[in-house]
């Protein structure tokens, strides 16, 4: 077993077409995912990478199967895509896609939820199991199958964490960027549920940052459910308040969100919390 | 997109929230028929304009002028004022507070009212705040702003009045992409008439291109900052003197913080993205050596990228801007050894790890390399 992800899952590409979602199919086809469709309006019967190509999601659950979907279309049109796919009956829907509106995501995240489908992202780099499928951006290399869940609110700081993990033998089950927007459709402490519940996952690996209460949420929910060792990094520690980090969601607004706070609630709650990202593997070799 | 007050007012008008009349003056000068007798307000993207005196009131035309030109190029908490509103004095019986937010953990609008207006709404007591969720999907409907009324104990006419704002501000929250529509206070005046004394606003930036006409509004941004925004590169000038670049928007938090641990500080915060593009590493890098960095920490982590044709971009920007900041340089990514041959060339620092490449831009800043 993993989370959310397996060699099992028959993926449609929406915006497969696009120069993104076209690269990254190849590197997903490459990595061993079942890419059995893409969707782009208007290029139905055309292929990518050896892929079929649909007008619309329908048609890839009704002629190939797909029950998982990842976006790269625009931001402007991701509502739509995400929606689609939701109707489709699509269960996971891996959003790609950054800068998206948030009042876009305020409609199809609770929608995602009337309909029983998992939201990972937006503004993320997607869903890795290591030597089963990857639905994401994220370089392939760096990851090994292992034992360790990684749920993260960034992309490269994550590769960078994960490869030091790799570095010091320890392998992943599966590793979920979140994403790094205010709203998102599985959070951590949601992701922390799945991997809590996962028979192959037995430790997990929490990397957040400044803003929002996403972090302090986690660290209650871990102490009060959660038996696997978690360990933590936390960005941001000297971010000033106010501004935005890159992140549409990494921003101290008065006294919430900032670093200090995330780490002390992980401290309470008994997770250690890395100083440098690489001293993750460190932690997990105390585990 | 942040909003000047008198720019809120308007938009909070378009859509039928009452508000006093006023008119805007960039120059004393500019005063000509102000609604008197009025209050003079500081028109600056920060609260705690009032504490800090710029806000006063004014019975005459002379009066206004006066006291205009004391306010305007008044230095707010850093922000310098370079409008003024002047608006209709209210006679407030009574003050109270209406706000509607995203709560990111709900994943929900949220309705925030308080009898108890006027002041920072983090001072409020819990018990004195009604807080409630709205779901997206369905809207706000009668019984919240029925509850919401009741909760604040006011008389039905008045009741009535603040629904009906608490309305018209959902609407204008969800059709402006707005983070935050704040009324704060929202005045109950003697005549027993409801309207919005003060009007923040403040709308997504990822949805501008829905709301192009707000684009060109002035935000809290340095010049660099802007000239950062107009070229669609996330840039922040922070308080220190090492110039810090880094791919990817956490990587460039972790970067700063490790910096900070091995004993330096941060100047700038840019994340340069997915780009391996030397044209764009060399423009982000122009930015970079503009805010006069003693010394530039690059920190990539590339599955992806190409790090070869980042150290051209570097090495391109360095000679267009006959620029002799030392660059150290970390940069993990496919031909890897090239970059720092690179890097050598132009006698740059590479790096293996950011921890090192972090100490080392401490090391080079007091002139031990």
């Amino acid at each position: 077993m993993a989370v959310l992800l397996t060699k099992h899952s028959r993926v449609v590409v929406q915006g497969i077409t696009g120069h993104q979602g076209q690269f990254h199919t190849r590197a997903m086809l490459d990595f061993g995912t079942k890419v059995v469709a893409g969707s782009s309006p208007g290029k139905g019967g055309s292929k990518v990478e050896g892929v079929p190509v649909f007008d619309s999601v329908q048609q890839a659950v009704d002629k190939k199967r797909a029950n998982a979907s990842i976006i790269f279309v625009p931001a402007p049109y991701t509502k739509d895509a995400a929606i689609e796919a939701m109707e489709a009956g699509l269960k996971l829907v891996v959003i790609i896609t950054e800068r998206i509106p948030f009042h876009d995501t305020l409609e199809f995240i609770p929608y995602a939820r009337t309909k029983g489908a998992v939201v990972i992202g937006p503004n993320c780099p997607g869903i890795i199991t290591p030597a089963e499928a990857k639905m994401g951006i994220m370089p392939s290399h760096i990851f090994k199958p292992g034992d360790c869940g990684v749920i993260s609110r960034s992309g490269t700081l994550t590769y960078e964490i994960v490869n030091a993990m790799t570095q010091g033998g320890f392998g992943q089950s599966t590793c979920v960027g979140i994403g790094g927007d205010p709203i998102i459709g599985t959070n951590t402490l949601e992701a922390l549920e799945l991997f809590q519940a996962d028979r192959k996952t037995k430790r997990i690996v929490v990397v957040g940052e400044i803003g929002g209460t996403a972090e302090e949420e986690a660290a209650a929910y871990i102490h009060k459910n959660v038996t696997k060792p978690v360990v933590a990094y936390v960005a941001g520690r000297t971010a000033p308040p106010g501004k935005r980090m890159g992140h549409a969601g990494a921003i101290i607004q008065g006294n919430m969100g900032t670093a200090e706070s995330k780490v002390k609630a992980f401290n309470d709650a008994g997770v250690p919390v890395a100083e440098y990202p690489v001293d993750i593997a460190k932690l997990l070799g105390q585990t | 997109m942040k909003f000047l007050e008198y720019k809120a007012k308007a938009i909070f008008a378009k859509y039928g929230i009452p508000v006093p009349r006023g008119v805007v003056a960039a120059r004393p000068e500019e005063i000509h028929d102000p609604p008197l007798p009025c209050m003079v307000k500081a028109q600056v993207l920060v609260g705690g304009r009032g504490k800090a005196g710029g806000i006063k009131p004014a019975a005459t035309i002379e009066e206004a002028h006066a006291i205009a030109s004391q306010i305007l190029g008044m230095d707010i908490k850093g922000y310098k004022v370079k409008t003024v509103y002047l608006e209709q004095r209210l006679d407030i019986e009574k003050e109270l507070y209406l706000s509607f937010t995203i709560d990111r953990s709900a994943r929900e609008p949220l309705l925030i009212a308080s009898a108890m207006g006027g002041m920072e709404i983090e001072t409020v007591p819990h018990d004195q705040l009604f807080m409630q969720h709205i779901p997206t999907l369905i809207g706000i409907q009668p019984y919240v702003l029925r509850s919401m009324t009741k909760r604040l104990g006011l008389a039905d006419h008045l009741g009535e009045q603040v629904e009906d704002i608490a309305r018209k501000a959902y609407a204008l929250f969800r059709k402006e992409d707005a983070e935050l529509v704040e009324i704060n206070p929202l005045v109950v005046t003697k005549g027993g008439k409801v309207i919005a004394g003060d009007a923040k606003l403040v709308v997504d930036d990822n949805a501008e291109y829905r709301h192009l006409e707000y684009a060109k509004l002035d935000q809290d941004r340095t010049a660099l900052e802007e000239e950062a925004h107009e070229k669609g590169i996330t840039f922040i000038q922070l308080d220190g003197d090492i110039g810090v670049i880094a791919n990817g928007a956490g990587l460039t938090m972790a970067t700063l913080d490790v910096l900070n641990l091995k004993g330096g500080k941060g100047g700038t915060f840019l994340d340069l993205g997915g780009t391996d593009d030397p044209d764009k590493v060399a423009q982000a890098f122009e930015l970079l050596i503009k805010a006069k960095p003693s010394v530039i920490l690059l920190n990539i982590f590339g599955g992806i990228t190409k790090a070869d044709t980042v150290a051209l971009g570097v090495k391109k920007a360095l000679e267009v801007m006959h620029a002799d900041v030392p660059v150290v340089a970390r940069i993990k990514g496919v031909n890897e050894d090239a970059a720092k041959q690179i890097l050598r060339d132009i006698g740059m620092h590479p790096a293996e790890t950011m921890e090192e490449a972090a100490e080392l831009a401490v090391q080079v800043k007091r002139g031990g390399v």
